[in-house]
């Protein structure tokens, strides 16, 4: 048998419903494995050891009582973005190094109410900006199957620690490919669900009009697992749908023959492709060929224009967000200012980050008198043609099969004074938030050195049921997601 | 040269919902710092604001009030500027699609027609919290319980023509916010603002001159020596061959003078973008017409009415509908005693006077409509003059007794009976003789005389007209 911590979701479900296991060992055993693996990995920020286990014991009192869900005594992590109660929440940002929310996100409040164990805080590029999880202010985290690569980001410590082992299933939350991209590099599973489908209540805001929450996970049954828990409208969120939300893992063993998959003509002939993820994709379309689906090609023409369009309105919406934290209510602020600009000045010049300030002036010009209509506007339009691009795809094909990322995890320290490389590495992705559409990343292969490659399957709006049950009938064909990095044994 | 000004106003009138516009807290005014605020007005990371749908309606009855279109589909934007009163760094309000436009009020015009004052537009946004400096110390102190108090503003055309008639304009707006309930309008207590942008142009061009903002006016007692103040500024530097710069100014009502605050090339670049946390606000006719059926009749309206049912001239039907209340007051009074200009006489003279010297509000009037009524009545029925009803209305109000309660304890009661004031008449004549003579010799003023003594003898309480038939018939 396998070690507890090496369990999925839905396999630690049945050992705890049958009383094989109990909630607080099934915990041990994750907070174990994260004091093994943690200096290896550096996936967390903060670890709730003491709380999980007094969670894990009223999850075990509950199934005593016969009160069992599909969470009930899971050990889960949260990218430390998603506010909790009473437990500090970073954005892995100096300025809230030392902030404690008093209220949940929404969809902590779902978790908690499914009986879920919170193992800890999970470390990300700071306020989810970057694509390696080098922007964080408190340590960098490691791939799992490479210890000199990046995890991917901004959800990096959420995908490090599924794949190592560190929780059973982790959210993560993604605004331009920050579930899937990170999910591709540490071979798991990532959904970014479509725009309004989880509250985003209780997340720290990025950009607003992109971000969503979505899972890790070790494979699809645990994805939909995790989906059924936090999906749902949310009267505190105005833009959460008000939309009925399907049983994921009952529609998961649905037939997918004649399922019609688009082929990016823009995405399949995209330079800067690496061979390793070419093929890796050419194997999935075999895959699912031989699964009984059928391809045709379509066209997302304005695929080019999203990477400029994205980098203008995300950082617009961020430079608005990020304002709030000025050393005035909470979070960090200068010593001995000598006046309110001189606190302003310096509070934020330490509190961010480079790449945050980065994003705060560039989104701050975009949205400038005199440049509005030629950025933020802009990029608007070229957004709403690109949403345009998808609804036109999907009246001839069911889901899009794309890469994620153009090539595996990158080293350690490779792009990080190549801002425009890490933002250009984000092609295949952003166009999903952009149009609001939800996105899944699945381990399709490996690369040459035998690193993970994810597929990126695109769906409609609010069809996660066809990507979940897309993949999970490609995940039953084949073993790529049962093999697991090789970490020193404990 | 002739100049002309040319005045448009910025008018920011709170909203009075029990709750924020977009979280749970309550508004109520003069809490202890911060404790009428939660995560959502504070501006903590990750909370999200919740439109209250009570702020729409009151903004729909505002928008129906002034002869606004409403948008079908509006949108809320953010102000993005820094100051430590604005938790989140940026102002939800609406900017582009803003839920009312093209509207007008209309006002007493210099001259005394009446004018259409166009409106720009109205849109809903949320208040700012207060800073409250140190005066011994360089700290300030961050009250963020005004944070989200829902605001709405109602941008004027620039067709106003003159200081008064700019104050006409606000006196109406007022009057239409307080007749539908949604506001206070109290301008000293900042639960209504205004901002003038003013500017002068030779008497009958066309273009407009360059503008001023005049900002601080914050009673209605500076509204129009503000603006005069200003428009003469703006003539004299033209006058004088110089030319206006486009900026800030701010009324300095100590010194009674507007200083420059700051120029365009300070000015902010808020940055305005839609809010992405908050979708499009759709209003369908079906909402409009729920909301326009519970509209009041409002001040104009019933100024007319006052004026064509009740045949009050009109300024008197002006000032009795200044208030909803004291409109109220005033037709409460007449179902009770049929008799309009009696009634406006008292309600504008004695009453008002009382309220306005004791600085009271019709709301909390000593004398309540019924017994107004009730001490009318008996003037009209001829149980007191006009003169003792003065006497027993202030004996009302020190001891708040009925009228007919003063009437039979200060035994005040009109004598009308003629046998006895005859008596009184033969007893003022015969003491009298010197003036009865000089009378009859044609000094006819000394008829004033003579009342005045049959009022002593009978301490004010003779019916006067009954005095009056006696003496010219003696006389005679």
């Amino acid at each position: 048998m396998k070690p507890l911590y090496g369990m999925t979701i839905h396999e630690a479900h049945d050992l705890l419903k049958k009383r094989e296991i109990s909630a607080v060992e099934l915990t041990r055993a994750v907070l174990d494995r994260i004091n093994a693996v943690e200096p290896l990995i550096d996936a967390y920020i903060t670890i709730t050891a003491g709380q999980a286990i007094s969670d894990a014991e009223a999850a075990d009192q509950a199934i005593s009582r016969g009160d069992i869900r599909p969470l009930t005594g899971i050990p889960l992590a949260v990218k430390d973005l998603i506010c909790t109660r009473g437990v500090r929440t970073t954005c892995a940002s100096k300025m809230l190094e030392n902030f404690t929310p008093p209220y949940d996100a929404a969809v902590m409040t779902k978790l908690n109410a499914a009986g879920a164990v919170m193992t800890g805080k999970v470390n990300m590029d700071e306020f989810a900006m970057g694509s390696s999880t080098e922007n964080s202010a408190f340590k960098i985290t490691r791939n799992p199957w490479d210890l000199n690569r990046v995890p991917g980001g901004s959800s990096g410590g959420s995908a490090a620690a599924v794949a190592a082992d560190m929780c059973l299933g982790a959210l993560g939350s993604d605004t331009g490919g920050s579930i899937r991209q990170p999910a591709s590099h540490c071979g798991v599973v990532g959904l970014k669900p479509t725009y309004g489908r989880v509250s985003r209540f209780g997340l720290v805001a990025f950009a607003s009009s992109l971000d969503q929450i979505g899972p890790l996970a070790k494979d699809i049954t645990d994805a939909a697992i995790l989906m059924d828990a936090v999906s749902g409208h949310d009267p505190k969120d105005a833009t959460s749908v008000n939309r009925e939300v399907p049983d994921y893992v009952a529609g998961l063993t649905r037939d997918i023959k004649g399922l019609t998959i688009g082929i990016p003509r823009e995405y399949h002939a995209s330079e800067g492709i690496s061979p390793d993820v070419q093929t890796a994709i050419d194997g999935a379309a075999d895959v699912f060929k031989n699964l009984g689906a059928q391809f045709v090609e379509i066209s997302l023409p304005h695929t080019q224009y999203a990477v400029a369009a994205y980098y203008l309105i995300a950082p617009a919406e961020a430079g608005s967000n990020l304002a709030r934290y000025d050393g005035v209510k909470y979070g960090f602020r200068a010593a001995d200012p000598s006046g309110l600009m001189d606190m302003y000045c310096r509070t934020r010049s330490a509190g961010f980050g480079p790449e945050v300030q980065r994003r705060i002036m560039l989104g701050t010009y975009a949205l400038s008198a005199g440049y509005y209509d030629a950025y933020y506007k802009k990029a608007s339009q070229v957004r709403t043609l690109i949403r345009r691009d998808f609804e036109k795809a999907f009246k001839i094909c069911d889901i899009i099969l794309a890469p994620v990322a153009p090539t595996p995890a990158f080293p350690i320290g490779q792009n990080i004074d190549d801002p425009l490389a890490m933002y250009l590495s984000d092609i295949f992705t952003l166009s999903a938030n952009l149009a609001g559409i939800p996105g899944l990343s699945a381990p399709c292969g490996f690369s040459k050195d035998g690193l993970p490659v994810g597929m990126q399957l695109l769906g409609n709006f609010f069809d996660e049921q066809t990507l979940l049950t897309a993949a999970f009938q490609f995940e039953q064909a084949t073993d790529i997601h049962l093999k697991k990095p090789q970490l020193p044994a404990h | 040269m002739e100049f002309e000004p040319v005045i448009g106003l910025e008018v920011h009138a709170q909203l009075k919902t029990r709750t924020k516009i977009f979280c749970g807290c309550d508004t109520a005014f003069g809490a202890p710092p911060n404790t009428h605020v939660c995560p959502v007005c504070l501006g903590m990371p990750g909370v999200l604001p919740v439109l209250n749908r009570i702020v729409v309606e009151y903004a729909i009855k505002m928008a129906l009030a002034t002869n606004c279109d409403i948008a079908p589909k509006s949108r809320f934007a953010r102000k993005n500027y820094f100051y430590p009163d604005l938790p989140k760094g940026y102002q939800i309000s609406q900017y582009e699609l803003p839920i009312a436009e093209g509207g007008y009020v209309e006002v007493d015009a210099d001259g005394g027609n009446s004018r259409k004052i166009g409106l720009t537009r109205i849109h809903m946004e949320e208040d700012a919290g207060k800073l409250i400096h140190d005066p011994d110390r360089p700290h300030s102190r961050v009250d963020l319980n005004r944070t989200g108090v829902p605001l709405i503003e109602i941008v004027s055309e620039p067709d106003i023509r003159s200081p008064r008639e700019a104050g006409a304009y606000l006196r109406q707006l007022r009057a239409i916010l307080r007749y539908l309930d949604i506001s206070d309008g109290n301008m000293e207590e900042g639960s209504f603002r205004c901002d003038a942008n003013v500017s002068v142009r030779p008497a009958g061009s066309d273009p407009l001159g360059t503008r001023t903002e005049v900002k601080n006016i914050n009673s209605f007692k500076f509204v129009e020596s503000a603006l005069a103040y200003e428009i003469k500024r703006q003539i004299a530097v033209l006058e004088d061959g110089g030319v206006i710069i486009q900026e800030t100014r701010l009324w300095d009502s100590g010194r009674q003078r507007t200083v420059s605050m700051r120029g365009k090339e300070e000015a902010h670049d808020y940055r305005y973008f839609s809010d992405p946390d908050l979708v499009p606000l759709v209003i369908d006719d079906a909402w409009i017409e729920t909301i326009r059926k519970t509209l009041p009749e409002l001040p104009r309206a019933r100024k007319a009415r006052f004026v064509d049912n009740f045949g009050l001239p009109e300024h008197d039907a002006d000032i009795l509908t200044s208030s909803k209340e004291l409109a109220d007051y005033f037709e409460a009074c007449v179902r009770q005693i049929n008799a309009p200009k009696l009634v406006s006489n008292w309600v504008m003279g004695p009453l008002l006077a009382l309220l306005n010297a004791e600085g009271r509000t019709i709301a909390d009037t000593p004398v309540s409509p019924e017994r107004m009524a009730e001490l009318l009545a008996l003037v009209e029925n001829g149980t007191i003059s006009g003169k003792i009803a003065k006497t027993i209305f202030d004996e009302m109000v020190q001891t708040g007794e009925s009228p007919e309660a003063v009437v039979s304890r200060k035994e005040l009661v009109q004598v009308t009976d003629e046998a006895a004031l005859e008596a009184i008449v033969d007893r003022v004549l015969a003491a009298n003789p010197s003036e009865v003579e000089s009378y009859r010799g044609g000094k006819t003023k000394l008829m004033g005389f003579f009342v005045g003594q049959i009022m002593k003898e009978t301490r004010g309480k003779a019916n006067p007209q009954i005095v009056n038939t006696l003496l010219k018939n003696k006389l005679g």
